[in-house]
């Protein structure tokens, strides 16, 4: 139950190839994001799957049965989008069994999933209220709500979260984590927002132009990036990349340091140069550090630091983290 | 965006209204055109004949036509230049903070919703009657000799009329436009150090602009086919003092039976139509990518 | 945010914008005074504003002339048939244009505004022939015909602009959650369209109430609506302002109630959209 494959699927609007051919495998059971800047063809991905769109040519494939050709409903797949889509005529509970009017359900059987789906959502006092009356999180909780009850055989969001506040966003991600641990199904998950992918996914599929950049876990991709792509779009300060003289010594075009594997240290280090802007988070301090013949670098410090605009530091990095690219981008090993 | 069946279904679901409107368009049109070509009179059937050009030169050379074509233009204008200044002083007042604000806005709305033939009716007796009309009343009361409008100034008495009728929409839209006015727009201008006047000179006229072009266009198109107003006031008369293109042509084919030659007419009106849609179909399309 | 003003200023205001709606209301508030007054009163001089016999007489003498609740009738049938036929014709369309949008979408609503830009009298003449060889001159069939195809670009572009607003969104969980084409326009996109349809049924029915091309070239006696009836009073003999009055209140009084309710929509609906 639950598996999802894509075979050489492409897909065109007019004469533009919005995907080229892909392939993708999805477990069962599975949490995958799909992440990438906006443009990167994420969300048309999604709505192949789900049959909102059909695919140019190629085949989608769910449980091992081909689905090409189904209908929407037929995929026994449910979305959350990204704006929840809730009826707003209907009342709550209404929308949560708007499904299962659909598939012909008796009124009891009804009842109780729709009952049972409110009981684990927190949604119980709300069942007899408009979605217009509700708040944003309460409202993500319907639209997951009418995708529960339906049982299906994987889940899919649409950039569910990026419609609320920053703080309810951290909730609804552990929710949305927790659910996944409660009923163990696939779940295919689309969002812009790196840090989403990471602290949700069993696997990541970074994309790029429709192309796949990188599938794998989020270490795998923090710690071995296929490209520089992938470097620069995951992890919190973005990578630095120096290229020139610095990037030949270690026999690379370009070579990438995270922030945070830069260490300051007080009198010998690799690079020497003048902080420019300082950012005091408390728990962490980022520097802006200018070098000269590398460029600005920034230093993800731990804790506070006494250090402002205009101090001179020099900061360094172990041998082992550097990652190295070649002229084309992609990583050597 | 969608996938090739809900694309079928949409195709069969436009189909109704595209071929309607198609032959709407298509059939009639192309019949006017044919017999635009035609010595052709209802009272004399069966001796139709091909006459090529012959009614567009009889249309064209007609004095009745340059008559229609500058009262056609006049009227145009005059209720343009009535309606557009004074919608946009309404509009200014409406938006103004009032007592009753609501019961205001549906006196002046009103008369838009009053049929034209009982608004060129209603003027013409009760008002521009040159015995009983209250105008007539009005100027015995201050020693004046009354003034027959529908016979001594027939075209300007048919602009008031219609003017009138259409104050409300030129208004209505302007206050629309008016009330979408980012008020922050108007403070950082008046931050700026921008008076009264020079607030509406810079910020409320540009932002008016596009709502004035859309009254002039939309008013334009149904102004030149302005016809109840003028049959039942003046008749197109005294002569031809208020005879407008639409009037004529009407004249021409339902009271002379001049299939051919109202035919031409016909597509006269057509083309001038046709200058002012280009511009405001280009005006809306902009809008529908926006 | 709204500004505070001197009350003082709002007075002014308040007296000035009074008056000028009262001026431009006048025209139909004197037909309705009128309405109440004996012929003779009606042409009284100097004229009675207030200080006259109050009468319905006239009203009860339209009322007797069979005739007027015929055109009355008339004006019914014709504007509300025309109206939903229209309704009928244009909500799939609409539905498909919002929705389902093509490459030629936008080409196609412009072309069916532009026929709405075809004068009349460009086809007065085929119309009328048309008309009088198949026998529906002077039918109310006739002229529901002319005005549903007259009206229905407003209708469809009316509708279009609304449903434009709904999220294709939640159309498509609507298909996600099972429901077919039929459940999909019916459960979940009609109801939300609610609104939008009714303003659409409003304008459009005013619209065709008010229409005084075709309907006074098309008609004769049988099937004319008001707008003709009342334009057969314009060579008339003796007194007759007051029953020329409370004719006129009556026909254009469901049409303010109507347009007072539908005054918002009416800036969308007649710019097609261009003004909000």
């Amino acid at each position: 139950m639950g598996s999802i494959v894509l075979k050489q699927v492409t897909k065109r609007f007019g004469d533009v190839e919005v995907i080229p051919p892909l392939d993708l495998s999805i477990v069962e059971g599975e949490f995958v994001v799909f992440v990438g800047p906006s443009g990167c063809g994420k969300s048309t991905l999604l709505r192949l799957i789900a049959g909102l769109e059909d695919v140019t040519s190629g085949t989608v494939e769910i449980n091992g049965q081909d689905a090409t050709t189904a209908r929407p409903a037929a995929r026994g797949l449910a979305m959350v989008f990204q704006t929840y889509a809730l009826y707003p005529h209907m009342s709550v509970r209404k929308n949560i069994a708007f499904p299962l009017k659909m598939a012909g359900l008796d009124q009891a059987e009804i009842d109780r999933k729709v009952n049972g789906a409110a009981q684990v959502l927190n949604l119980t006092d709300y069942l007899d209220r408009r979605p217009g009356q509700l708040s944003g999180g309460q409202r993500q909780r319907v639209a997951i709500g009418r995708a529960i009850v339906r049982e299906p055989m994987a889940f899919l969001f649409d950039e569910p979260l990026s419609n609320l506040d920053a703080a309810l966003r951290v909730n609804m991600r552990l929710e949305i984590s927790e659910l996944h641990q409660k009923l163990a199904t696939t779940m295919i998950y689309v969002t812009h927002d790196q840090v989403e992918a990471m602290t949700m996914a069993d696997k990541i599929v970074v994309l790029r132009d429709g192309y796949i950049e990188q599938v794998g876990s989020p270490l795998e991709l923090y710690n071995s990036p296929a490209n520089l792509f992938v470097a620069g779009f995951i992890g919190s300060p973005k990578m630095n990349f120096i290229e020139g003289a610095e990037a030949s010594k270690h026999g690379a075009h370009t070579i990438g340091v995270r922030p945070e594997h830069l260490v300051i240290t007080q009198d010998a280090g690799m690079w020497q140069g003048t902080v420019g802007v300082a950012e005091h988070l408390g728990s962490d301090t980022f520097l802006h550090v200018a070098v000269d013949g590398v460029g600005t670098l920034t230093v993800r410090a731990p804790g506070e630091l006494a250090l402002r605009h205009g101090d001179a530091i020099t900061v360094t990095v172990p041998g082992d983290k550097i990652y190295r690219f070649d002229r084309d981008g992609s990583a050597v090993r | 965006m969608a996938t090739t069946h809900s694309r079928t279904a949409a195709r069969f679901m436009i189909s109704p209204s595209v071929l309607l409107l198609l032959g709407w368009m298509i059939v009639p049109l192309s019949m006017t055109i044919w017999f635009s070509f035609q010595s052709y009179n209802l009272l004399s059937p069966g001796t139709e004949e091909w006459i090529g050009f012959l009614n567009y030169e009889f249309f064209l050379t007609d004095p009745a036509f340059f008559a229609a074509l500058s009262n056609t233009l006049l009227l145009v204008l005059g209720v343009l230049v009535i309606t557009i200044i004074g919608g946009t002083l309404l509009a200014l007042l409406l938006d103004q903070p009032v007592f009753g604000q609501g019961v205001v806005r549906i006196l002046v709305i009103a008369p838009f919703f009053v049929m034209p033939t009982v608004s060129a009716l209603v003027w013409k007796n009760m008002f521009m009657n040159p015995v009983n009309g209250l105008f007539a009343h009005a100027a015995k009361a201050m020693g004046l000799e009354p003034f027959d409008f529908l016979a001594h100034a027939p075209l300007f008495s048919v602009t008031l009329i219609v003017a009138w009728q259409w104050l409300p929409f030129a208004t209505l839209i302007l206050l629309t436009a008016l009330q979408s006015l980012d008020q922050d727009q108007l403070e950082a201008a008046e931050m700026d150090g921008a008076g009264p006047f020079s607030r509406f000179i810079y910020i409320v006229v540009p932002h008016l602009s596009r709502a004035i072009t859309v009254v002039i266009l939309i008013q334009t198109i149904f102004l030149l086919s302005i016809f109840a107003e003028i049959l039942v006031t003046t008749n197109g008369g005294p002569g031809y003092a208020s005879t407008n293109i639409t009037y004529l042509v009407y004249a021409q084919s339902l009271l002379q039976f001049d299939v051919g030659g109202g035919s031409a007419g016909g597509i006269i009106a057509v083309i001038l139509a046709n200058i002012v849609a280009f511009f405001l179909m280009r005006m809306i399309g902009k809008n529908l990518e926006a | 945010m709204a500004r505070s003003v001197t009350p003082r200023r709002k007075m002014v205001v308040t007296v000035l914008a009074w008056a000028v709606g009262l001026l431009i209301f006048f025209p139909i508030l004197w037909t309705i005074l009128t309405s109440f007054k004996t012929e003779a009163d009606a042409i009284a001089s100097p004229p009675l504003f207030l200080g006259f016999d109050w009468t319905l007489e006239n009203y009860a003498e339209v009322q007797e002339r069979s005739d007027y609740f015929r055109h009355f009738w008339n004006s019914v049938v014709i504007s509300v048939g025309s109206t939903l036929l229209g309704l009928l014709i244009a909500i799939p369309s609409a539905w498909a244009m919002a929705f389902v949008p093509g490459r030629r979408t936008k080409d196609v609503l412009m072309w069916m505004l532009s026929t709405k830009m075809l004068p009349p009298v460009g086809v007065l003449i085929p119309i009328y022939l048309i008309f009088r060889d198949a026998g529906l001159l002077d039918t109310r069939t006739g002229l529901v015909i002319v005005l549903t195809l007259i009206n229905l670009p407003i209708i469809i572009w009316m509708l279009f602009t609304y449903f434009k607003e709904i999220p294709g969104e939640i159309l498509e969980a609507a298909r996600m959650d099972g429901a077919t084409l039929w459940a999909e326009i019916l459960h979940v996109l009609t109801p939300m369209a609610v609104p939008g349809i009714a303003s659409t049924l409003l304008l459009n029915i005013i619209l065709s109430w008010n229409e005084a091309f075709w309907t006074l070239n098309l008609t004769a006696a049988k099937a004319a609506p008001l707008t003709a009836f009342i334009a057969s009073y314009s060579s008339p003999e003796g007194l007759f302002y007051a029953k020329l009055s409370a004719a006129s209140t009556m026909a254009i009084a469901p049409i303010l109630i109507m347009g007072w309710f539908s005054q918002k929509q009416l800036v969308r609906g007649l710019t097609f959209g261009a003004v909000k």
